[in-house]
């Protein structure tokens, strides 16, 4: 943010009480619409923790055994059963594309606006093969007769589970990927350079918009973390 | 004067943008770190060694994503704090179920196994 003005502020702990106690913006240095989405993120996290936790209490209080995951996530590498293999790749591509999107921010940041378009786009097509791989394990799993409500590997609480929360992070991906490939084009068509007023808001553009949308697509990862630890490895 | 201001844009300018390692280091320990979660089910490792394992290396990835792809470490403490403290809510939330997750448990041991 460009505020030079910030410098002269107490840093630290002391900051704490004389920003909030400003009588002015609370969030000093921090642009509007990266305050909201932090606080848009906050919420989606207690959403999450919600199904996360219900999971936990399902899966705590069955007296059926819970599927053994890494049978169940197993896929056939060369006739040869690799456990969990689809996941790690989908941890890994997800991966892959936080960092692209962290480069990305940074190119924005210094106006650099090819290299800056380029990663929103190798980001947005990481997505993209994150949420096709997510298909082939949810067709793959309703083939082997998992549903909401049975499955033939244990607990029947195990389907609605599963669908619930690795549906509602896809569908965060799938947005993600939505508005990824827009910002691309808005980067590419330079948008952020002349400060061009957007179709929906009628707001100058301002590469802070590129943090905001890297900001989103980081937590879609780092929820995708709280999910491979508890409900593929656990 | 002058001379200050100048300072303070160079400063600015270390705030907002990062030289491109620090990114690339975070990158590749997540790569790392997802590396050895996955490992921690290849050797099927069973008991508390698995369960401290598994949250060991998701709250240190959890943490480096926030740090530092999401530039928490760079942001100002009462942004911070606004955005953590909450997490305490959902602590206490989770040890509310571990506790109802229990009950619910053993009287379905009870009532569904033993049969009252």
């Amino acid at each position: 943010m460009s505020d030079s003005s910030l410098e002269n502020l107490p840093k630290g702990w002391k900051s704490v009480p004389s920003d909030l106690g400003s009588d002015q913006t609370a969030f000093k240095g921090v642009q509007w619409g990266k305050a909201m989405m932090w606080i848009f993120l906050l919420s989606d996290t207690f959403i999450f923790s919600c199904f996360l936790i219900s999971y936990m209490k399902g899966r705590a209080s069955t007296v059926i055994d819970w599927p053994n995951t890494s049978h169940v996530f197993s896929l056939d590498f060369m006739g040869v059963p690799v456990p969990l293999l689809l996941i790690a790749i989908m941890t890994f591509v997800l991966i892959t594309s936080s960092g692209t999107m962290a480069l990305a921010v940074k190119y924005g940041y210094e106006k650099n606006k090819k290299m800056c378009g380029w990663f929103i786009l190798a980001t947005a097509i990481g997505g993209l093969i994150f949420v096709g791989m997510q298909a082939f394990e949810w067709s793959k799993l309703i083939h082997e007769g998992v549903r909401p409500w049975s499955n033939p590997f244990g607990a029947g609480q195990f389907g609605s589970y599963f669908f619930m929360i690795t549906g509602f992070h896809g569908t965060h991906v799938s947005i993600g990927v939505i508005f990824l490939f827009i910002f691309a084009r808005k980067v590419f068509r330079g948008d952020f350079d002349t400060g061009r007023r957007g179709f929906f808001t009628t707001m100058k553009s301002d590469y802070v918009s590129i943090e905001i949308l890297g900001l989103y697509w980081h937590f879609v990862d780092l929820v995708w973390v709280f999910i491979f630890a508890f409900f593929y490895l656990w | 004067m002058s001379e200050n201001i100048k300072i303070d844009k160079n400063k600015e300018k270390s705030q907002t943008t990062h030289k491109i390692g620090i990114y690339l280091w975070i990158w590749g320990l997540l790569f790392v770190l997802s590396f050895f979660s996955y490992m921690v089910d290849w050797y099927q490792f069973q008991g508390m060694l698995r369960w401290s394992l598994i949250l060991f290396f998701m709250f240190l990835k959890a943490g480096l994503i926030m740090a530092f792809f999401m530039h928490l470490f760079w942001e100002r403490y009462t942004l911070v704090n606004v955005l953590l403290w909450p997490m305490t809510a959902i602590a206490c939330f989770v040890g509310l179920m571990v506790a109802e997750a229990q009950y619910t448990f053993f009287s379905r041991l009870i009532y569904f196994v033993l049969g009252g």
